[in-house]
């Protein structure tokens, strides 16, 4: 048995364990450890996604036992994908924060390697409890990550981003525990047999359960209603931290997905497709929402993490349609936005740093140093945040419009996306213009003319990743094709559920 | 037996719920602590009530207790028990950042 699959888990494991123990070390120590980490998870995730890449669903039992009585880890092209974009969004994070968001506090590195460990392992178990355990782990550096630095501001938003999700867990627990009660399985291709046989007098119990989990993967994702603690922790971290959680959603949205099209898919008999008619509406909503608050932002900072949201409402958007193109083209969409909110999170923290107390509040002020630069690089990520031809948004958002003609409600999805656009276009005109265009007015706080903002150098470590996310954008619109044929590919063994179920607990097993 | 336990997790739920929608942050801490012992009674139960069975194979048993949700609810307590412990120490700093014990660091009048 190849080991393949359980590498990415490892990895960031023992790298976080060891940096545990070096933590008296010097930064720089902790720094060649954490960087030399990520570059292999990024190896390890290529070579993953090179070995599944023909269709095979690579399935790891933990020490041996055979599913559903171990713990089974499992690779299709979905997962090796997700993990491969948290890699490499974590090794541009990383090396940002080593331009001196590290030094604020001795545990960063250990707890970004954990992060990762939490994120991965979501991506790549095939245990519905395991699924909860991963993201325990993940909220508990997030936790700590949001917290990174310190400041009021942050522990007042941290305090409710950590209760609104303690909760969310024991939601979890609870409907965890009524499907092992009423199924007595909590592996995910077990329960899909098991729930597509339930018999009559269960069925009420096993649908409670099933949108309970969706109201837990709901929260996590940032979907309408429960998006309201988004804003306030992203806008209020450390720039890394903040460029790390834009997959954090996305782990919801990947659960919503995996548990949605495997154990309530269309194979489900009586329960099947259980979110139909839940999860477009919901979708479109939180992006009307998200627009709204993208147009009321007063901060960069809020108005990227209102993108975040809109992502995750056009993301799910893309995966109710329930069809091959409708995911595949949220396969398409999900890196691009990941990597280009990421980049605006740490492009807003460049522009902090060079108006001193006027931060990123969208009002006219210094002239920023390096302004043509950083104007550039803005205009290309609103360029990308939008979905502006000629990149990749264009690209995404198109491969979703058109994935939606065939689905009924495709006048209100095409009135809201194409709105939403607009809109953004609009928010990011707005932002961008009072950053660099009208930047000459008044220093408030003492009444003087000030034109030059606070010199900054501009350092390697903070322009590399930005660019580099920026690139990783670029090159998914010249590889549109292949990507998209890997996506379709990725979405077409998502939907063939028996080959999953065949995969993990043997053939005839259904 | 059943009947009581269901209505002692209902009361504990209900409970939590109701010190969770509080405005300060001490009855908040409480109010997850008692979701989470209504959340670890829960799984325990859903192994069903069974009592002086063994749960390991053995030869003059006839019937088992279910050793799963054991091993389950021992996770979800020892994960409840470091959230917990890090919304405490959260509660502390922010009663000190923030001055009051405020969920939204406000005043109430």
């Amino acid at each position: 048995m190849s080991h393949l699959a359980i590498i990415p888990l490892l990895l960031p494991l023992f790298t976080g364990i060891f940096l545990l123990l070096l933590r008296e070390q010097r930064i720089y120590v902790k720094r060649t450890i954490s960087g030399i980490s990520s570059l292999a998870l990024i190896a390890v995730a290529a070579k993953l996604l090179c070995t599944v890449s023909d269709g095979t669903i690579t399935v790891y039992a933990l020490s041996d036992w055979p599913a559903p009585f171990g713990i089974v880890l499992m690779a299709d092209r979905l997962a090796a994908l997700l993990v491969l974009t948290t890699s490499l969004l974590a090794l541009f994070a990383l090396i940002y924060a080593m331009g001196g968001t590290d030094r604020q506090g001795r545990q960063f590195h250990i707890l970004f390697q954990l992060q990762l460990f939490g994120l991965n392992g979501a991506f790549l178990t095939g245990d519905l409890f395991n699924l909860f355990v991963f993201f325990e782990v993940l909220l508990l550096a997030s936790y700590s990550l949001l917290l990174h630095g310190g400041g009021r501001k942050r522990v007042r938003s941290g305090l409710h981003f950590v209760v609104i999700n303690v909760v969310g867990s024991s939601l979890f627990l609870f409907a965890a525990g009524t499907l092992y009660g009423v199924l007595g399985t909590l592996n995910m291709a077990d329960l899909a047999v098991k729930v597509a046989n339930v018999s009559p007098e269960n069925i009420g119990l096993v649908k409670t359960a099933g949108l309970l989990l969706f109201v837990v993967f709901a929260l996590k994702a940032a979907l309408l209603p429960l998006y309201l603690w988004l804003p306030s922790a992203y806008s209020q971290t450390s720039a890394p931290a903040a460029a790390l959680f834009a997959i954090m959603t996305k782990v919801g949205a990947y659960s919503i997905l995996r548990v949605y099209t495997l154990i309530f898919g269309n194979e489900a008999g009586p329960l099947a497709n259980l979110l139909d008619g839940w999860l477009l509406p919901m979708a479109l909503t939180t992006i009307i929402i998200g627009s709204f608050g993208l147009l009321g932002s007063i901060r960069l900072r809020q108005q990227v993490a209102y993108l975040v949201v809109i992502s995750a409402g056009t993301l799910l958007t893309s995966f109710s349609l329930n069809s091959v193109a409708g995911i595949a083209a949220g396969l398409y969409y999900l890196p691009h936005t990941t990597f280009a909110t990421a980049a605006l999170f740490l492009l807003a923290d460049l522009i902090i740093k060079r108006r001193e107390q006027m931060e990123d509040r969208l009002e006219a002020g210094f002239v920023i140093t390096q302004q043509k630069l950083l104007g550039a690089i803005f205009f290309a990520l609103a360029i990308l945040a939008s979905g502006l031809p000629p990149l990749s948004g264009f690209l995404g958002k198109f491969m979703v419009l058109r994935a939606a003609l065939e689905h009924p409600a495709v006048p209100y999805i095409m009135l809201i996306v194409l709105t939403n656009g607009l809109l953004t276009v609009i928010a990011m005109a707005r932002s961008g213009s009072l950053f660099f265009y009208e930047a000459h007015a008044v220093d408030r706080s003492t009444n003087t003319y000030t034109k030059q903002g606070p010199a900054e150098p501009l350092r390697v470590r903070e322009l590399l990743p930005i660019l580099s996310l920026l690139g990783l954008c670029i090159v998914m619109t010249f590889w549109a094709g292949p990507i998209n044929n890997f996506s379709l590919e990725a979405a077409s063994q998502l939907l063939d559920t028996p080959a999953y179920i065949n995969a993990v607990l043997g053939q005839g097993a259904q | 037996m059943e009947a009581l336990i269901s209505i002692l997790i209902g009361i504990l739920t209900a409970g939590g719920v109701y010190l969770c929608l509080r405005s300060h942050t001490f009855p908040v801490v409480l109010g997850l602590t008692l979701l989470s012992y209504a959340v670890n009674l829960f799984l325990f139960m859903m192994g069903r009530l069974v009592i002086g069975k063994p749960p390991i194979i053995s030869d003059q048993a006839s019937t088992y207790a279910d050793p799963l949700p054991q091993a389950l609810v021992l996770t979800a307590i020892v994960i409840s028990f470091a959230m917990t412990a890090y919304i405490i120490v959260l509660a502390l700093k922010a009663r000190t950042e923030m001055g009051n014990d405020h969920v939204d660091g406000k005043e109430v009048r």
